[in-house]
């Protein structure tokens, strides 16, 4: 059936070109592009005034919902049904490298001015670049800190958020106190991983060691970045809860269940939207606190603004796309900061380049500000395709150590030895080339 | 063979071939690449090159075997079927007694109603199952209550996580069984009750020595179907709790899914796949060996 399908193609097209009605020159280049949920939605607005300018190019835009997209994607890839341009979690990187699935894009890139490349955030543009090249340009940057509740951090005296952990503590402890309601100073979901990487970031380890062939937890700096966050559950400062416990987020936000609770730029709008009037005026955004001297070992200072995570989403080009001449001026109207500042006001994603933030709308936004300074202090996680696995343990050993179930040094060990397992294939592929 | 067999015989080929093309493709087919890629370790690597592929045996299973993981999904699955599937039999029993008892009035409505459950969609379900098990505002803690009982943390309790969920597979899945339960007892030939009665049997005696009987190859069905479908659980774990608190309703299946389209590591989970289907294929030659015992 492929094969008659593809001769009758054949047979049509030689029709054609014999009776000279062949129109491909004056035809344009349509480019396939794949965005997820709401960006995918929101970015068709931007498409119009880029077909404008390029009048020889058509981009059809297709929406993937999120929950589907890392499936999609890959099985595109295994059909060999890839889109042109492609926008892809930061996290998904090393593997679309690893799979040769993403066009390297430095060449392409020398081309701009360096102030172009160097208005991204550094923090951010770093998890795009893998063995020395770009594979992907960022589109819009998320990070996680604090939302917190600033008439309840008020009441137990404190008027500005405090800058360290051990400020933190302090405020923690009295919001407790605070009166009989039952209440928590901050909610951490114990089935989430990032907040023991987070800490263990800010303390200084690196998670992997030996070129990220070997787990690295029983590191002291990691054990004792586990046991503070350990002690937040002991010290009952945060609940032992999973995510699916909490029914309404923002209903025990507001009702002060929990004062301070680590999120991302998606929550802006939604706790505007969600939280009632009454507590409208009383939430606020803080950077994440810095590891203070008291908790590092005496000789480290403490930051300003302690790390966190270098999240969001960049642009890729497949490899192997056959458009990808017109497949870059797409990427490269996406990243202009106009183009990066109007996809903002449509869909309040953080923009990725520095100057998009002078726009009017983001510049007065004061629940942003918080997240600027934090984009200048965000790390990447270890950049390989085994990670997100490797995080999933991290979350089930955080969860059962939390639960008294192990004691953190077993949690640790543990952690090393499926951590070590897990990244068997790496270590093999590693050795292959070395001996080749 | 004689001329007109053999036409016979071409002609029943010809109408069984399309079907049997379809099964070929889509189910033998698939079956046993899943058998070969089990013995391999395509993962997210050999996607990207073939390369980077290995033929690795039988490590897939000995693996599996190892992994506390897989042991405590396969504890969890057993749990499951052995406390979820007898219980959801015995409720879809129960009510097709009730609405097929002449008693009840409006049988229609009660039929319907005990079914919609079946028909609903499983997301639907699990929002409102979720706000029901609410450890603060969950209606179940609140009858609890009423009778001094402490709240419970239903999902988040890795006690009471696994109940939680049988509970609420038992009442999504027990409307269907009930309808085949309410065919099979309107199968049963009223006269066997009559003389029954004439000869004095007791409500009790008339269902052990005639419903359950009667019954016998009704519930070797349910029952067969019960399990397998039990030890294929997966959308009420997922939706519920993704297999948490601590990975205690982690189901062989969601474990398969995990490593197959989560971590694309295909081989493994290929594997995992072929230890469910030998456990199902031992279960329903057991539940057959009993029962032609039982009717022997």
């Amino acid at each position: 059936m492929m094969f008659s399908l593809s001769r009758l193609f054949l047979i049509v097209c030689a029709i054609l070109w014999l009776t000279g009605c062949d129109s491909s020159a004056d035809r344009p280049v349509v480019v396939e592009f794949w965005a997820m949920g709401q960006e995918g939605e929101q970015v068709r607005a931007l498409l119009p005034e880029f077909e404008r300018r390029h009048p020889d190019i058509r981009v059809r835009a297709q929406q993937i919902p999120w929950s589907a997209a890392h499936e999609k994607l890959l099985t595109a890839y295994a059909g060999d049904a890839m889109p042109d341009v492609f926008q892809l979690g930061n996290t998904w990187i090393p593997e679309f490298v690893a799979l040769r699935a993403v066009a390297p894009l430095d060449e392409r890139l020398n081309a701009w001015p360096t102030a172009a490349l160097d208005d991204y955030f550094p923090g951010i543009l770093a998890v795009n670049r893998l063995d020395g090249q770009t594979w992907a340009l960022p589109w819009y940057v998320d990070t996680r800190l604090f939302f917190y509740r600033s008439d309840l951090l008020a009441a137990v005296g404190f008027t500005e958020p405090p800058a360290t952990w051990e400020g933190w503590l302090q405020a923690m402890a009295r919001l407790k106190t605070l009166d009989d309601a039952e209440r928590y100073a901050i909610l951490l979901p114990i089935n989430e991983w990032q907040l023991p990487v987070i800490l263990a970031l800010q303390r200084g380890a690196t998670l992997l060691r030996d070129r990220d062939q070997y787990g690295d937890f029983q590191n002291p700096r990691f054990r004792e970045a586990f046991v503070f966050y350990l002690s937040l559950f002991e010290q009952e400062l945060a609940p032992p809860v999973g995510n699916a416990q909490i029914a309404n987020l923002y209903q025990e936000f507001a009702h002060g269940y929990f004062a301070v609770y680590v999120s991302g730029p998606w929550n802006i709008g939604e706790f505007g939207r969600r939280l009632p009037a009454a507590v409208q005026a009383h939430w606020m955004t803080a950077p994440l606190p810095a590891w203070t001297p008291h908790l590092a070992p005496p000789g480290e200072k403490a930051l300003a603004v302690g790390a966190s995570l270098a999240g969001g989403a960049s642009l890729a080009l497949s490899r192997t796309s056959p458009r990808q001449e017109a497949a870059w001026k797409l990427l490269e109207y996406l990243a202009q900061p106009e183009q990066q500042a109007r996809f903002y006001q449509l869909t309040g994603d953080l923009p990725a380049r520095q100057s998009a933030w002078n726009d009017a709308a983001l510049a007065g936004n004061r629940y942003a500000r918080a997240f600027r300074r934090q984009l200048q202090h965000v790390q990447a996680t270890p950049p390989i395709p085994e990670w997100e696995r490797i995080a999933h343990r991290i979350a089930y050993y955080a969860e059962l150590a939390v639960r008294q179930q192990v004691t953190a040094d077993e949690a640790l060990a543990a952690l090393d030895r499926d951590v070590d397992r897990i990244l068997e294939k790496r270590r093999w592929l590693l050795e292959r080339e070395a001996a080749r | 063979m004689t001329g007109t067999e053999r036409h016979t015989a071409f002609s029943a080929w010809a109408f069984l071939m399309p079907a049997l093309l379809l099964i070929a493709v889509f189910f033998f087919l698939p079956v046993l690449a899943a058998l070969a890629l089990s013995f391999t370790d395509f993962d997210i690597y050999a996607l990207g090159d073939l390369d980077r592929l290995r033929f690795i045996g039988f490590n897939n299973y000995l693996q599996l075997l190892q992994s506390p993981l897989f042991w405590t999904a396969l504890g969890n699955t057993f749990y499951f079927v052995i406390v979820g599937g007898p219980l959801s039999v015995a409720v879809s029993l129960g009510a097709a007694l009730l609405v097929n008892s002449r008693l009840i009035r409006f049988p229609g409505l009660f039929r319907t109603a005990f079914f919609l459950p079946v028909v609903t969609t499983l997301v639907a379900v699990a929002v409102v199952w979720r706000y029901l098990y609410h450890p603060r505002y969950g209606m179940l803690n609140y009858g609890l209550s009423l009778l001094g009982v402490e709240p419970i943390d239903w999902l988040g309790d890795p006690d009471w996580a696994m109940p939680a969920i049988i509970l609420m597979a038992v009442w999504k899945n027990f409307g269907f069984n009930m309808i085949i339960f309410i065919a099979g007892l309107q199968n049963i030939p009223t006269q066997l009750y009559e003389a029954a009665r004439i000869d004095g049997a007791s409500a009790g005696a008339q269902f052990r020595y005639i419903t359950l009987p009667m019954l016998g190859p009704t519930f070797l069905f349910v029952a067969l179907m019960t399990m397998i479908g039990y030890f294929q659980v997966f959308a009420e774990p997922y939706v519920m709790t993704q297999g948490g608190p601590a990975h205690r309703t982690l189901s062989i299946v969601l474990l398969m899914y995990e490593e197959g389209f989560r971590w694309w590591n295909i081989g493994y989970a290929s594997a995992a796949a072929f230890v469910l289907f030998v456990l199902i294929l031992a279960g329903t030659l057991l539940q057959l060996k009993l029962r032609r015992r039982a009717s022997l």
